[in-house]
């Protein structure tokens, strides 16, 4: 076989496909996105395709698994908080065809509002897990997960972390192994979960765990390497590598692959042969707290800390392992380069007129690229918490506003993919209670943060087949909203959009704005506008600097002149050319 | 082992570099690890990738001291990268200006001195002008792949059929020109 690099992500869905899976689901979310992408490639032996949120997605995957098949699906870590109703109760009705349920955990928050430790989860709703730690082991546990899934009738999770999905090592494949469907038998007793028979099940779920457990005992995934010296290491997943990369051969190594539940009498064999124990784990202290109530003394966390990602050298500085490597002093201060809104995003035109009118809003925002316009210039928004959120936390913000004689109008924004996730029941929510508040959907036509993901709003799936739109705007009209109150804009026209602002704050009761124009990067939007640029005339500019307000990528300023800096980028949408009073730009080209 | 940091600004396609890189470095018979981290690289933030060969790798990450080599597809990343460049390392940079945002909006100094400013202070500084070879060639976008050619050379890398490995990874009808952005790098560095 053919060695090849594959990122921990890849990975998964070749095991996933080498498995004979037959369902894969899923809602995006970095750094899973790119294991439900990259299933699209085996596409004429699968069923895969984007749900609106990571609950219907699990519910789906759950489906197929009660039908017999073997079902998978994917999610960032705070997916997982979203998913988990069905997730608790599907270990107490265990599975028909095998369900695994992989989690991607972001130590180091490089694309989360948390980092939460999801290995939690396992033990909290009683799943099986498993913790790769490079692409190899994520395709090799990928495909056992679904064996054991099956074996001992539990959901298995994969837990995997950022360093692991967006990291390429060395995969020897192999082939798909081509599964028969289980028969769907009717078993109410095992699958519908009322009290009397939820009861049963989890005594069951304990047993099908003790099983696993002892599975677990013996197993060839976990590994144990003995080396000289006193010290003994347990971790899982990416921490061996950095824990290996630290303490080389100075230490032993009792390398977990199977993490819930754990093996005790495998970490209590291990520890007798070392005479100090530390545990190396990124986030919560979840296997050192287990292995302490086996009344082992070990350490770790009180040197490791719960926060950030784990490397190497951290490890060395935490355990005093030599001295930190020389660095270069820094000759000088490198100027700050955080991501920005697009030139041409649609998302700009709307936080730009809504900065006029600062004064009698409060604005609430959410996940997605128009984060972005949390930061300076615009200060587009002043809290967001997760997704959905940015259409309901208005509803309790504008109550207490009121209370204190606060006149401002409460605004929510959040995104075309976020109003299907779970905005859409947010805004029922406002509706229904008469909410005095304006909610703002950026309509750019994809889920674009992620990475381009169709959604509802989209007439092409995962798989290429032509699919029904939901149109937004038919969801909000279903809510029961007047016509008078719901308006549709582009976002670039200043014109437009300042007057749908103005009616929504001076409309008492809920009012929703539809800020319609798509995302700048589709494929699409890039042949047809092919070619057109803006222009500045440096004649007719007076470097009155109206224009950089816009806060464009492509537009710059030097020698009391404005001009277009990076033409390849700038998609003449003309926000800026409406600043202008001196008709110094122009769109050309296109 | 050897460590290589490969830093740029969204777009400028660093990844797709370290990805035809890493599969000459398989094809080599190397163990290899690549880490890159991406989350909201498109909107013009920094973009780092990590690459680690040798017999056997580890941890697919690097730490500060310890890249033997940054490859810069800008001039005050080199800057920003500059921590994780071990004593006696080697930095390959454009000297290609992108203004970040601050920098556009007037409320940071853009440093024009970084070229000066690094080769003060490291001891090995190779500036290979990637981006007006890849103007004079009529594309700016084979940048990446000019400094490709310009690592390659610095790291004498040989036995590589870097053409067909080029044309392995990159579009149809810019075969020809990227191979040609490559062999340009590779020459520049040489003649440093
Ligand atoms: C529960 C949950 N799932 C997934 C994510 C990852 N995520 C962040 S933003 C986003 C999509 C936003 O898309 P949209 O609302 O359309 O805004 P856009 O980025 O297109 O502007 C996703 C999937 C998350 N933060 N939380």
């Amino acid at each position: 076989m053919e060695k090849i690099l594959m990122s921990g992500d890849e990975a998964i869905a070749r095991g996933a496909w080498e498995a004979g899976v037959c369902v894969a689901s899923a809602y995006p979310g970095t750094p899973s996105t790119e294991i439900l992408e990259n299933m699209a490639q085996y596409k004429d032996d699968l069923y895969c395709s984007w749900s609106n949120n990571e609950k219907t997605a699990t519910e789906i995957a759950f489906g197929a698994s009660l039908g017999g098949v073997r079902a998978m699906v994917s999610m960032k870590h705070v997916g997982m908080n979203v998913a988990a109703d069905p997730i608790f109760t599907a270990a107490y009705t265990g599975v028909n065809g095998g369900l695994v349920i992989v989690s991607a955990d972001d130590p180091g928050c490089y694309s989360s509002q948390n980092e939460q430790d999801n290995r939690l989860y396992a033990l909290h709703a009683r799943l099986g897990m498993l913790e790769p730690s490079d692409s190899q082991e994520c395709l090799e546990y990928t495909k056992a997960a679904f064996e054991l899934s099956e074996k001992f009738d539990l959901p298995m999770m994969i837990r995997v972390t950022t360093r692991v999905c967006h990291s390429k090592s060395v995969v020897q494949t192999g082939q798909r192994n081509e599964i028969k469907p289980l028969p769907y038998v009717s078993n109410p007793e095992k699958y519908a979960m009322l009290p009397a028979n939820a009861r049963v099940r989890h005594v069951q779920v304990e047993k099908n765990l003790e099983a696993l457990k002892d599975y677990a005992e013996t197993c060839a995934l976990n590994k144990t390497i003995y080396n000289e010296g006193d010290i003994g290491i347990i971790c899982s997943g990416i921490c061996y590598m950095h824990a290996r990369e630290a303490f080389g051969d100075s230490a032993s190594y009792l390398k977990l692959a199977v993490t819930h539940p754990l093996p005790d009498k495998l970490i209590k064999a291990f520890c007798s042969k070392v005479k100090t124990v530390y545990i190396i784990e990124e986030g919560e202290p979840y296997l050192e707290n287990a292995i302490k109530a086996l009344g082992i003394e070990c350490s770790g966390k009180n040197r490791l800390g719960p926060q950030g990602e784990l490397d190497a050298q951290r490890i060395r500085a935490a355990f005093g392992l030599g001295e930190p490597p020389e660095i270069y002093p820094q000759p000088a201060q490198a100027p700050a380069r955080p991501p920005v809104l697009c030139a041409g995003c649609p998302h700009r035109g709307f936080y730009f007129a809504m900065q006029k009118h600062k004064d009698s809003i409060v604005a609430i925002g959410d996940i997605g690229c128009y984060s972005l316009g949390v930061s300076a210039p615009f200060f587009g928004f002043e809290a967001c918490i997760c997704m959905g959120s940015g259409f309901s936390i208005p509803i309790g913000l504008s109550i207490a506003l009121k209370r204190q004689g606060d006149k401002r109008k409460v605004i929510g924004i959040l995104g075309d993919s976020t109003f299907y996730h779970s905005g859409f029941n947010s805004l029922v929510d406002a509706v229904h209670q008469m909410a005095d508040v304006c909610l703002v959907i950026l309509d750019n036509s994809i889920t674009a943060m992620t990475g381009h993901q169709v959604n509802s709003g989209v007439e092409r799936d995962l798989m290429g087949r032509e699919v029904p739109v939901i149109p937004l705007e038919g969801m909000v009209m279903s809510a029961g909203l007047d016509k008078d109150r719901v308006r549709i804009v582009d976002p670039i026209d200043q014109q437009a959009m300042n007057a749908a602002i103005e009616a929504a704050v001076s409309t008492q009761g809920t009012f929703v704005i539809i800020s319609r124009r798509p995302c700048a990067l589709l494929k699409e939007e890039i042949r047809l506008r092919a070619g057109r640029h803006c222009e500045i005339d440096r004649e007719l500019c007076r470097g009155c600097k109206a224009c950089t307000k816009t806060a464009c990528p492509s537009l710059a300023f030097e020698g009391k002149k404005a001009y277009i800096a990076d033409a390849a980028n700038c998609t003449g949408c003309g926000l800026c050319l409406q600043m202008c009073r001196f008709g110094a730009i122009k769109t050309v080209g296109g | 082992m050897t460590n290589i940091l490969l830093t740029g600004v969204g777009g400028q396609g660093t990844i797709l570099t370290t990805k035809i890189l890493s599969a000459a470095l398989v094809k080599l018979g190397y163990d290899v690890k690549m880490s890159e981290i991406h989350g909201m690289s498109q909107r013009g933030g920094t973009v780092n990738t990590q690459l680690r060969y040798g017999e056997k790798v580890y941890a697919p990450n690097i730490s500060q001291g310890e890249a033997d080599l940054i490859v810069a597809f800008e001039k005050v990343e080199a800057l920003r990268a500059l921590p994780y460049l071990k004593k006696g390392g080697t930095i390959v940079m454009d000297d290609r200006e992108i203004y970040s945002m601050p920098v556009l909006i007037g409320a940071q100094e853009y440093p024009h001195n970084a070229v000066e400013l690094l080769k003060e202070t490291a001891d090995s500084v190779i500036v290979i002008p990637a981006s007006r070879i890849a103007e004079e060639l009529g594309n700016i976008k084979v940048q990446n792949i000019c400094l490709l050619g310009a690592l390659a050379g610095t790291l004498e890398l040989n036995g590589v059929d870097w053409n067909a490995i080029i044309a392995e990874n990159v579009p149809a009808k810019t075969v020809s020109l990227n191979q040609e952005a490559f062999k340009r790098g590779r020459e520049s560095a040489l003649s440093v």
